[in-house]
This record gives C-alpha cells, structure tokens and sequence, in this order.
C-alpha cells in the first residue's frame, strides 16, 4: 500500500537547514495498521504530510496507494483519505454538511453524497449531533467527524495523525474501536502516535521513529522481543543511587538505570535474579519500598534504540 | 468543467457560512452608513466651494463610499481565511482533489456577492438624503465594486495565507487601505489637493474608479474616465486574482 525509498525532508530554519525526516524506507502492506511512534518533533507529521501529498519531498521516492507519490500526486488524492491532527471541520458548520461537501468535491451528486453522509453518521454515532454545527462537537464528536470526513469517499488507505491526542481514555478507547473497524473492512490505516499503549494496542506493526530516522521497526511483539529478558522495578526511596551502583555490577544485569525515582533493572531470567536481588540489597542495608517485575515495554524498545525514554523525550 | 463545478461547491459553501450569521452584511454596511449619516453633510456646505465637482454633495459623495466599501469589506477577508487555516479545514481540501483556484474564485464570489448586496442597501439609503442617480448609473458603478472586491479580496487572501496569524494581518490591513482611502478622494474630491498630494493619488488605481463613479452619477455616463476606471479595475482584479492564485496553488501545492 506504501512503499517508501529514502524520503527525506528539509526545512530551512535561521541556525542552518534542519532534517525533519532523514531517509525513511518503510513498507506497508494492504489491509494493515501501521504506526509511527516517536516523541514529539521526530518527523512523524511531516512524513505523513509528505505521504498525504501535503508536503513536497526533498529527497527520495515513493508510492501510495499504488501510484507514484512525486508524479501522480493527483491519482494518489483520489484514494487516500486524510485525518490532520489539528481538525478538519469549520466552528460554524453542522457534521453532516461538512461531510456532505467532501463527498461533493471527490465528485459525488449531492444523492449520493447525502446518502454516504447518512451512514458515515449512523455508522460513527453521530446521528445526533450530525446537525449541529461541529463548534458545539465534544472532543471525540469531533474527532469521529473528522475520520468521517476522511472516509467520505471510501478510500483504501486513511492516514491518520495523532487520532487521539487530547481525547478522554474513554473517548480514546472508542476511537481504536472505530480505527480496528476500519481494519475489518479491508481499509489500511496509518497513524502516527507518541502514546506506547496506543501503539501498543492498536497497531499490527509499527515503526519506531526518532530525529527523522526509523530506529526500528516490526510487530509490538517482535519490537519487545529485541529488548531480551525481562525488566525489574524497584523501589527504594532516596537510596537509588547506592542500590544502582550496588546492582549494575552484578553479572546478570544488562543495563540499570534510574527512572522517576525508580531502579530499573534489564535481566535475563526475572524469576532468579528476584531472589539474588533481595538478598544483596537486604545485605547493604538499603530498604526495599516496592519490586514489580515486567515484560519489557515499548518504551523499553526506544530506550535502547535512542538511549532516551519516551516518556522524557515527549 | 471540473472548476465551475468546484467553484460553485466553494461558493455554495461560503455563502452559507455567511448566511448563517447575516449581522456581518450589515455590520459591514454600518461603517459607510455612519459616513453617510454624519460626514456627508459637511459637504453639502462645501459643494459650493470652487473646484468642487458638480452634481451635489451626494451625488459626488455616495459613489465614493460605495468604492470605500468596495475597499473595506475586501481587505478584511482574509481574517476568515486564517481562521479555516487554523481548523485545519484548507489542508483538508488540499488533500482533496478539488481545483486549487476554485478554492480561491469561490470565495471571492462570495465576497463580491456580499459587496453588491451591501451596495444596494446602501445606495437604497442614500435616496432620501438626496441621491439622484439611473440604473444603468447604478449597475456600472457595482460593476466597479464587484471588480474591486474581487481584486482586492484575491489580494487579501494571498497576504492571509502569506502571514497565517491575525496578529500580523490586522495591522497591515490597516496600514494599507488607510492610505489608499486618503488618496482615492472618496472623502474630499482630489480637485481639491494640492497637485503634489494629487500626483500620489494619481498612482492609486482607486482614485480612477472613484473619478467613474462620479461621472456616472453626474450624467456623464460617455466620459472617457468612465471607461477608464473600469479598465483599470479590471486590471486591478486580473492582477489580484493572478497573486491570490499563485498565494493558493504555492501554499495549497
């Protein structure tokens, strides 16, 4: 559905040019969700606006939707849609207008175009609200309205930017129940995110994406399965720093860290270093306050690609 | 054709959102009310004055306004532009296969359809006060209107796509049509100036239309200035639509 070869985008700025996106191969296959996670300002957006037709590329090539981005802009418009992350409809219109006036403009009847609108409306629980106009919309009315507005001409391929930032967890848990709709009828998504979980949840593969560059990139599992062994949280008050220096020399710890207040221990086998590390830091006399042992997340994933967390880096 | 068809979509769509609040008409038309109300009077003493035009002090002055209007009401409508850039709306069209000029010429009919209504309201007041003119007078005058509006509207929006922030637009919006008011004549007829202050004027395409209409409600409908004015409007339109295209199709590739 994508297939991408060293895009690459510039932007001139006072201290010199700057690479938002520095060379992206990336491959996605039809009927899919694929993510970009990356922290704010990783190029995420600017390589959506590229594929989406906003944004000339600097460098590279690519195709969507089976047509070539550079050479057929036009063929490519016809069959994505495309969902912004700041909105799409205007404060003083009513949804179904707006919804009504996309249609028109991929070259609808106004029949047609109010009868898909119908749907869009029932389909996305919109009925409601579909009257009134969208200044009066909730969050996630709008941001239904919004992907309604992108699916209007019922493309193959929907490109979605940060679909749920800002929304509620409940409006948030909707609007991945909409998205994995999609899926089921065959159209491919692809979203840009900076939450884990959401990455996590909702995408059949994703691609790790920071300074412009994909760091990573495969199935949340597979991606989980880089970072080997399992991840130890512990505790200990303002002792952190003593437990690190006692901890990161043991043999069978990878890597440790300080994170919020938390040690954070990368080992092979959890359930035996467990017992190893009660008894070391009972020994030093430092108090244990909690000890949690994990599946390393995805913000694991990125901590060991980029050496930063997530978490920090957003 | 694919343009008409998308112009008019734009069209259709703009004009409802104007419709939706119609108090912005007659706030637009409130201004060059006031002038009509409480400036035009202080000419009625004056058209006596040497060098004042003939015809009366509203028959020399109504015309103008309605240039002014043509002016005012155009220049100012870039602020809904910027506000569509910010709801994301434009980047949804541009990600739609729609025309790029119709995003540009819709809008800008709408725009002239508001000027003309506005016109009329205004004219339609100006009776009573002593305002003598023809139809034919009437028509070729919002001719000049609607070809100022559209010029200037095309203008207007090129700079709003330009700036992209209110806090930069207002500010030159004011700082240009202030200028090209005063020097149009529309308040004071420029037979009246100095002929340094008449020499600047005379680069401001707005003095020539003003001039026009003047004539026109003067019933001297055959003057040359006449067609003058409307030539250089329709140049003024031709040149604004051109940048205003340009602003559109590099800011909307």
């Amino acid at each position: 559905m994508i297939e991408t070869h060293g895009l690459r985008r510039t932007f001139k700025s006072r201290q010199g040019d700057v690479e938002a996106v520095a060379g992206v191969d990336l491959k996605v296959e039809k009927g899919e969700i694929f993510g970009f996670l990356g922290p704010n300002g990783a190029g995420k957006t600017t390589n959506l606006r590229m594929l989406a037709t906003l944004l000339p590329p600097s460098g590279g090539e690519a195709t969507v939707a089976g047509a070539d981005l550079l050479k057929e802009p036009a063929k490519v418009r016809e069959r994505i849609g495309y969902v912004s992350q700041v909105g799409s409809s205007a404060p003083e219109v009513p949804g179904r207008t707006e919804l009504v006036m996309q249609g028109r403009l991929y070259g609808m009847s106004k029949h047609e175009a109010q009868a898909r609108a119908q749907e869009l409306l029932t389909s996305l629980e919109l009925e409601d609200c579909g009257d009134r106009i969208t200044k009066t919309y909730s969050g996630g009315q709008k941001r239904r309205l919004d992907i309604g507005i992108g699916l209007m001409h019922l493309p193959g391929l929907l490109f979605l930017d940060e679909p749920t930032t800002g929304l509620d967890p409940q409006s948030r848990a909707r609007m991945w129940d909409e998205v994995r709709r999609l899926r089921e009828n065959g159209t491919t998504v692809f979203l840009t995110t900076h939450y884990l979980e959401e990455a996590d949840a909702l995408c059949d593969r994703l691609a790790i994406i920071d300074h412009g560059k994909i760091v990573t990139e495969g199935t949340p599992d597979e991606l989980k399965r880089q970072v080997a062994g399992d991840v130890i949280t512990v505790g200990v008050g303002e002792q952190h720093e003593a437990a690190l220096a006692l901890l990161s020399h043991q043999p069978y710890v990878r890597e440790a860290s300080v994170e919020e207040g938390e040690l954070r221990l990368y080992v092979d086998r959890g359930e035996t270093a467990m017992p190893q590390l009660l008894r070391l830091l009972d020994g030093a006399g430092i108090e244990l306050a909690t000890i949690a042992l994990s599946r390393p997340s995805l913000d694991d994933v990125f901590l060991r690609q980029t050496g930063r967390s997530l978490r920090e880096a957003a | 054709m694919k343009l008409l068809r998308d112009t008019w979509l734009m069209f259709q769509r703009y004009l409802e959102i104007l419709l939706r609040n119609p108090a912005w008409v007659v706030i637009g038309v409130l201004q060059p009310v006031m002038y009509l109300v409480l400036f035009a009077p202080l000419l009625k003493s004056m058209a006596a004055t040497p060098g004042f035009p003939p015809g009366g002090a509203y028959n020399v002055f109504v015309p103008g306004l309605l240039i002014q209007l043509g002016l005012f009401g155009a220049s100012g409508v870039g602020f809904g532009l910027i506000a569509e850039l910010r709801a994301g709306v434009i980047e949804r069209f541009r990600v739609t296969p729609v025309t790029r000029f119709a995003l540009l010429l819709g809008r800008a009919l709408r725009d002239i359809l508001t000027l003309v209504v506005q016109g009329l309201i205004l004219l339609l007041l100006s009776i009573p006060f002593g305002l003598q003119t023809s139809i034919a007078g009437v028509v070729v005058l919002l001719a000049l209107v609607a070809l100022i509006g559209l010029g200037m509207a095309s203008i207007a929006y090129a700079c709003a796509l330009w700036l992209r922030s209110e806090d930069a637009y207002a500010p030159l919006v004011f700082s240009v049509s202030l200028p090209l008011l005063l020097l149009s004549g529309v308040l004071l007829p420029l037979q009246l100036a100095p002929a340094w202050l008449r020499n600047i004027a005379a680069l401001n395409p707005l003095s020539y239309a003003v001039q026009a209409g003047r004539d026109l409600f003067n019933g001297h409908s055959g003057d040359p200035d006449v067609l003058k004015g409307l030539v250089i409007m329709a140049v003024l339109a031709v040149v604004g639509i051109w940048v205003g295209s340009r602003a559109f199709s590099r800011a909307v590739a």
